[in-house]
C-alpha cells in the first residue's frame, strides 16, 4: 500500500478541524485504493486558506489552485480526463464566497466531481474575518460590531442549483464522517459535502455543535423535498438541530461524458484542415 | 492594375455582413485577391452597419477611401458614403427608400424597386440582399452563371427564392461598369478569427473555452462548429475566470488548451494567466484587442492592450506574445504560440484586435511556412517524479495525470521541485531564477527565426515600424512613397537584435499605431531605441491608405 504522508511538515493549530478531514481524506482513499482504485488516478484540487494545504499532506496528485477556483480547475481536469476521480476541497470563503459562481455551475453540470468544503464559519489564514456561513451578528476582525447580514444555507444553494449528492459532516466524529465522504467520492455526479470544520483558534464551536448535532435516521435521501425541509431545519443562524448525513441523492447524465471526441493525430489534423482549405476556393 | 472598393451598407439586421462575404466569393470565383472591412455598431438592430469589399489583383489587406460600387440599402449609407464616391462610381440604391439627390460625382445611379419586388413574391426583407447583389452583378457586367454557383455554396436554405431576388435585381439594372474576370489561381477566404482556430487545431489543440466577447466571439463560434470534424471539446462556462482555470486544469491532463477574450475579459483571466506562471501549466489566450478604458467601443479596433499583455499578472515571469498582422501570420503565429505555450510551459498570448480578427482575407497557404506540432519536454520514467525539477534552461520534464507509483503535484504558492509549498528563501530564488530562465532559451529560439519582418524599398532611408493589422495599410502606402516597413511579430521576448537589424541604414523611422500612446514606441525605448516620428490613429476605424498616405507625406515633409 502507498504511504499517504508526505514530508511536508504540518502547521495547522493544534485541535484544529482539518486534522479530522486529513485523517478521514487518508483512511477513505486508502480503504478505495485496497477496494481496486489505482490511487493514481485520484486527483486532489484545492483552493487558497487552511484547508488547502491538505493536498500538501497527502501523497496523491494534486491540483493547489487559487482562491476560489477550485471547480473550473476540476471541471477543466475531469472534461479532460473524465476517468479521473476528482475531489475539490474548498474552505467556505473559498467556495461560497470568491467562488460561489462556480460552485453553482458545477453543480448546475453535475460534473462528476466531489466538493469538500471545509467549513469553520471564519476566515482562518486571514486571521479572522466572517464568511459567507457566520451567523448574524458575528464579531470577526473586518466586523467588529458584528455582521449585518444573514448567513447562506449552503446545501439549500446547491439543492436549488441541481446538485446531485449533498451531505454535511462535523469534524468531530470521525467514523461518521468517513462513510459520508467515501460516498460521496463514489456517487457518479456532482456531490458536496459541507463539513462544519472548527477552527479553533478564532471560532472554537465544537461545543455549539456536539449539543445539537444528530445524524439523520430513516430519511429518504431520493425524495427532493423531503431533503429540502431537512436541509432547511437549520439555517446556520438560527439555534436548531443540525442533521449530519446524507441529505439528497440523484442519478443524473454528467457533463463531462457529453465530449464524446477521440482526439486526431496530425496526420489526420493536416489533411482535414486542407480539405477545409480546398473547399474554400 | 485593377483595384474595386464596393460598400454595401444598411441597418444592424439586414444581413450586410452575409452579403459583403456573397459579393467577395462571387469576386474571388473571378480570380481577385480581397479583403474586407467590416464596420458595424454595437447593437442587434438598427444603426449604420457597412462592410467594404476590396478586389484587388494582387493580394491586399486594406481598405481604401474611395468608392466604386455603393450598395445603398438604407438612407444613411448613401448620405454618410455620398463624398467618398469616385468619379465614375456607380450607386445602386433601394429606390422604394432611399432618395439620391445632390449626387457629387455625375457618376450613374440604379435605382432598384427593391421593396416592391420583395414584396411581389412575398419575400422575407432579408432577401433585399440577394436583390441588390443581383444588381450588383449586372451593373459590373458578371455574368448570371457566376452568381448563380456562389449562391448554390451559399445558401442552405430558400436558395430558389434568394436566387429568384436576384435575377429580379439583375434583371432590373444593366451593365455600366464592367468588371473583368481575371486569370489566376483563386484563393479561399478567411477571417483572421478564423486564421487563428485553423492555426490553433494544426497545432494540436484539443479544447477551446471562451466567454462570448467581442471580437472574438467568431472564434468560439467557429470552433463549435467545426468541433465533431477535429474531435475539439469547445466550452463555454459561466466567466473568463472559470474559462482560465478550466483550461489550466485541462493542461494539467496534457490536454493542449486555448481560450479567447477581449481586454474586459482579460482582466479578468489575470490571476489565472499569473496562476498559469508559477504552476508552469501551459495556456494560450487569444487577446482581441478593441478600444477601452473599459467597455469601450466594443465593436471597433484599437492597439491598446500591447502593454497590459506584457504586464498583465501578479509577479515576475516569462511570457510570449505574438502581433500578426493577417490572416497567413495568424494561422502561423498560432501554431508557433501554441508549440511554444507546451515547449516552455508558459502562457502565450496572440494578439489580434477587431480589424485582423473580423477582417477577411484571401488567404495563401503558400505563404505560411511550415510548422509542425513539437513535443513538450517529457518525463523519462526514471526515478521518482519532480515537476518542478531544476534544469539547465529552466524547463521540467512533463509528466501527466494518471502516473503509476507517481504523483504529479502543481502548485499555485512557491514551491519545492517535488511541488510542495516552500517559504524557504533559497528555494524561491531557484524557483523564480528556474521561470524567469526559460525566457532566454526562447529569445534565443526567436532568434533563429524571422522575428521582424521587412518589406517595401528595403534600402529605403524612412522606414515605416508597425505591428499588428496595420501591416497590410503600411506597406501598401509605403509601396507609393518607396519607404521601407518594418513589422516585427514578435512581442515577449523582445526581438531586439533583429529589429536593430531592420533599423540598420534607417535615418528616419515613423511609427503608425492604433493607440494615442504609441506603445511599440514606448517598448522600444525600454531598450534604448526610439522613433522620429509618430502617426497614431484612436477613433477605433482603421487607417485607409489614402489617410495614411497623406499623414505620412506630411511626416516625409
Amino acid at each position: 500500500m502507498r504511504d499517504l504522508n508526505t514530508k511536508a511538515v504540518n502547521t495547522w493549530c493544534p485541535g484544529c478541524g482539518n486534522f479530522a478531514i486529513l485523517n478521514a481524506m487518508k483512511s477513505v482513499l486508502s480503504s478505495l485504493g485496497d477496494e481496486g482504485l489505482p490511487l493514481e488516478n485520484i486527483v486532489l484540487v484545492s483552493g487558497i486558506g487552511c484547508h488547502a494545504k491538505i493536498v500538501d499532506y497527502i501523497n496523491v496528485n494534486s491540483f493547489y489552485s487559487i482562491h476560489g477556483r477550485v471547480f473550473p480547475s476540476a471541471t477543466g481536469i475531469k472534461i479532460a480526463k473524465p476517468g479521473l476521480k476528482v475531489i475539490g476541497h474548498a474552505g467556505d470563503g473559498d467556495a461560497y464566497g470568491e467562488g460561489i459562481e462556480h460552485l453553482i455551475f458545477a453543480a448546475k453540470r453535475n460534473v462528476d466531481l466531489t466538493a469538500i468544503i471545509h467549513d469553520n464559519r471564519v476566515y482562518g489564514l486571514t486571521t479572522g474575518q466572517y464568511t459567507p456561513t457566520s451567523p448574524l451578528g458575528y464579531k470577526g476582525r473586518s466586523t467588529p460590531s458584528g455582521t449585518k447580514e444573514m448567513p447562506i444555507n449552503p446545501l439549500e444553494l446547491m439543492l436549488a442549483s441541481g446538485a446531485t449528492f449533498l451531505a454535511r459532516g462535523t469534524s468531530h466524529g470521525l467514523e461518521l464522517l468517513k462513510k459520508i465522504i467515501r460516498e460521496a467520492i463514489l456517487h457518479k455526479g456532482f456531490s458536496l459535502v459541507d463539513i462544519l470544520q472548527v477552527c479553533v483558534t478564532y471560532d472554537n464551536l465544537y461545543e455549539y455543535y456536539d449539543k445539537r448535532v444528530y445524524e439523520l435516521k430513516d430519511h429518504d435521501a431520493g425524495d427532493f423535498d423531503a431533503a429540502e425541509k431537512k436541509i432547511r431545519e437549520w439555517d446556520y443562524n438560527k439555534d436548531a438541530p443540525i442533521a449530519l448525513g446524507v441529505f439528497y441523492k440523484k442519478d443524473a447524465p454528467t457533463f463531462e461524458e457529453s465530449f464524446s471526441g477521440k482526439g486526431l493525430t496530425e496526420t489526420e489534423r493536416q489533411k482535414k484542415i486542407e480539405a477545409l482549405m480546398a473547399e474554400a476556393v | 492594375m485593377t483595384d474595386i472598393s464596393i460598400l454595401i451598407g444598411g441597418k444592424a439586421g439586414f444581413g450586410i455582413d452575409r452579403s459583403g462575404l456573397i459579393i467577395a466569393n462571387i469576386l474571388k470565383a473571378m480570380g481577385y485577391r480581397l479583403y474586407i472591412y467590416r464596420d458595424y455598431p454595437s447593437i442587434i438592430r438598427g444603426g449604420h452597419t457597412f462592410s467594404i469589399i476590396r478586389a484587388h489583383e494582387e493580394k491586399v489587406a486594406s481598405h481604401k477611401k474611395r468608392i466604386d460600387f455603393l450598395l445603398a440599402l438604407n438612407q444613411d449609407t448613401f448620405d454618410l458614403h455620398k463624398a467618398k464616391l469616385t468619379d465614375n462610381a456607380v450607386v445602386i440604391y433601394d429606390s422604394d427608400s432611399v432618395k439620391v439627390e445632390n449626387l457629387p460625382a455625375a457618376g450613374p445611379s440604379v435605382p432598384i424597386p427593391i421593396a416592391k419586388i420583395l414584396k411581389d413574391d412575398s419575400a422575407p426583407e432579408i432577401m433585399r440582399n440577394s436583390c441588390i447583389v443581383g444588381a450588383l452583378c449586372k451593373a459590373a457586367g458578371i455574368s448570371w452563371d457566376i452568381l448563380d454557383k456562389e449562391f448554390r455554396k451559399d445558401f442552405s436554405k430558400e436558395l430558389d427564392l434568394n436566387l429568384k431576388m436576384a435575377r429580379r435585381g439583375y434583371d432590373s439594372a444593366s451593365e455600366i461598369r464592367k468588371i473583368s474576370l481575371i486569370d489566376q489561381k483563386k484563393l479561399p477566404l478567411f477571417s483572421g478569427n478564423e486564421a487563428t482556430a485553423l492555426g490553433l487545431i494544426k497545432a494540436g489543440l484539443k479544447t477551446y473555452i471562451a466567454y462570448p466577447m467581442t471580437p472574438t466571439s467568431p472564434i468560439l463560434h467557429y470552433m463549435a462548429g467545426l468541433a465533431d470534424e477535429f474531435s475539439l471539446k469547445v466550452i463555454h462556462p459561466e466567466s473568463e475566470i472559470s474559462v482560465i482555470l478550466m483550461a489550466l486544469g485541462a493542461a494539467y491532463c496534457g490536454e493542449r488548451c486555448a481560450v479567447g477574450t477581449s481586454g474586459g475579459g482579460f482582466c479578468l483571466m489575470t490571476e489565472g494567466l499569473s496562476f498559469s506562471a508559477m504552476a508552469e501549466l501551459p495556456v494560450v489566450i487569444v487577446l482581441g484587442q478593441r478600444p477601452g478604458p473599459s467597455t469601450g467601443l466594443p465593436t471597433y479596433s484599437c492597439q491598446t492592450e500591447l502593454h497590459f499583455a506584457l504586464n498583465a499578472g501578479q509577479g515576475e515571469f516569462p511570457r510570449l506574445i505574438v502581433a500578426p498582422g493577417d490572416a497567413e501570420e495568424a494561422y502561423y503565429l498560432s501554431q508557433a504560440a501554441l508549440n511554444i505555450a507546451w515547449k516552455y510551459q508558459m502562457p502565450s498570448i496572440i494578439l489580434t484586435d477587431k480589424n485582423m480578427g473580423e477582417g477577411t482575407y484571401s488567404f495563401d497557404n503558400g505563404l505560411v511556412p511550415d510548422i509542425k506540432e513539437e513535443d513538450p519536454v517529457l518525463w523519462d520514467r526514471k526515478g521518482p517524479y519532480s515537476r518542478y525539477l531544476d534544469t539547465e534552461t529552466g524547463v521540467s520534464p512533463l509528466a501527466f495525470v494518471p502516473e503509476k507509483d507517481n504523483v504529479v503535484k502543481i502548485n499555485s504558492y512557491e514551491h519545492d521541485e517535488s511541488g510542495l509549498t516552500s517559504e524557504d528563501p533559497a528555494t524561491t530564488k531557484v524557483m523564480e531564477d528556474k521561470r524567469l530562465r526559460k525566457s532566454e532559451y526562447l529569445a534565443a529560439e526567436l532568434a533563429r527565426c524571422e522575428a521582424v519582418k521587412i518589406y517595401g524599398n528595403k534600402k529605403a532611408g524612412t522606414a515605416i515600424l508597425c505591428w499588428g493589422s496595420n501591416k497590410g495599410v503600411c506597406i501598401e502606402a509605403a509601396k507609393g512613397l518607396n519607404l521601407k516597413v518594418i513589422q516585427p511579430l514578435y512581442m515577449s521576448p523582445f526581438p531586439l537584435t533583429q529589429l536593430k537589424a531592420a533599423m540598420k541604414g534607417v535615418k528616419k523611422l515613423i511609427a503608425v499605431e492604433s493607440n494615442a500612446t504609441a506603445q511599440l514606441v514606448r517598448l522600444m525605448n525600454q531598450y534604448g531605441l526610439d522613433a522620429d516620428e509618430t502617426i497614431l490613429k484612436y477613433d477605433g476605424r482603421p487607417f485607409s491608405v489614402e489617410e495614411l498616405e497623406e499623414k505620412l507625406r506630411k511626416a516625409l515633409k
